[in-house]
């Protein structure tokens, strides 16, 4: 699993995301120092990266909170928590979930070797 | 710069529906820089909502300036600005355009939200932040309310400086003031 923070410094909520996102990893499992962290400094880096805002969390290249129709941009992003509030950063609770739904998902098929399967369950 | 207990500098600025506001000698004004794609902004933004409500009746003016670059963030375009106003999201609040990005550089606005307040004869009591955390409702804008309450009393507030929290200020390029 591919874990990666994309930020802009211009916006400050960065470090709660990650922190965020580090004891969501931990909690599952998962090796926090594995997080992959990348500013974006200019508007070209963010149009290159489809970059809608910071901070962006993406596992396995999928945005944990696709953000359709968005502009890409050195902005901070809007994010709404689960009770409804407006927050820079996403709800703790969605990031574990996307957490959950990519390590339930099973592993690429071409990664596998065969062998190993025999008795083994994925992950 | 405008200083704690100096004049803090005068404007006039065009609202969503063409009226112009400035401060005006109200028993207190709170000037607020803010916009329509900041969360911090955006979380902020009923709780000063609340206070222009709670403190109307003695007397005090909010004004809510948009300064960004709406070019680079369309976003904050006065269609969309008025777009929030019509939406009732901006009750008792004149929703003002700083185009020129003059005022929020002659106030040295740092971030949206950033807040001023002003006292009757147009001195600065107050700057920072709404209250100590955007993400707790409960905080109830607790410094600008504090401010307001001092004003009102004549008593200097404390804290009368708070570090303003929230995204930057957009410039255009010819206006980004040099650090």
């Amino acid at each position: 699993m591919t874990v990666e923070l994309l930020f802009w410094d211009g916006c400050p909520s960065h470090p709660k995301a990650l922190a965020d996102l580090r004891e969501a990893m931990s909690d599952l499992g998962l090796d926090p120092e594995t997080i992959l962290i990348r500013e974006i400094r200019e508007e070209v880096d963010a149009a290159a990266e489809d970059f809608v805002g910071s901070p962006t969390i993406r596992i396995d290249g999928s945005d944990i909170q696709p953000a359709e129709g968005e502009p890409y941009g050195l902005t901070c992003r809007v994010y709404h928590r689960r009770d409804g509030r407006i927050s820079p950063t996403p709800d703790p609770a969605d990031v574990r979930e996307a957490l959950l739904a990519a390590q339930a998902k099973p592993n690429d098929p071409v990664d596998l070797d065969p062998s190993a399967q025999a008795g083994s369950s994925s992950r | 710069m405008p200083q704690i207990g100096e004049p803090a500098p005068s404007f006039s600025l065009p609202a969503t529906d063409g009226s112009v506001h400035g401060p005006d000698g109200a028993a207190a004004t709170v000037v607020v820089f803010t916009c329509n794609h900041c969360p911090y902004a955006l979380a902020w933004h009923e709780r000063i909502g609340a206070v222009a409500h709670d403190y109307s009746g003695q007397g005090v003016r909010v004004l809510a300036i948009n300064p960004n670059d709406a070019g680079r963030y369309p976003r904050d375009s006065l269609e969309a600005m008025r777009a929030r106003v019509e939406a009732g999201q901006f009750d008792a609040i004149p929703y003002l355009r700083d185009e020129t990005q003059e005022v929020a550089l002659a106030y040295d606005a740092k971030t949206t939200p950033d807040v001023f307040v002003l006292d009757a004869g147009g001195v600065l009591r107050y700057r920072g932040a709404p209250d100590a955390d955007y993400e707790d409702p409960s905080q109830n804008a607790a410094y600008l309310r504090g401010a307001l309450d001092a004003v009102l009393a004549e008593r200097e507030p404390d804290p009368a400086q708070t570090t303003p929290v929230g995204c930057s200020i957009k410039w255009k390029p010819r206006s980004k003031p040099v650090d």
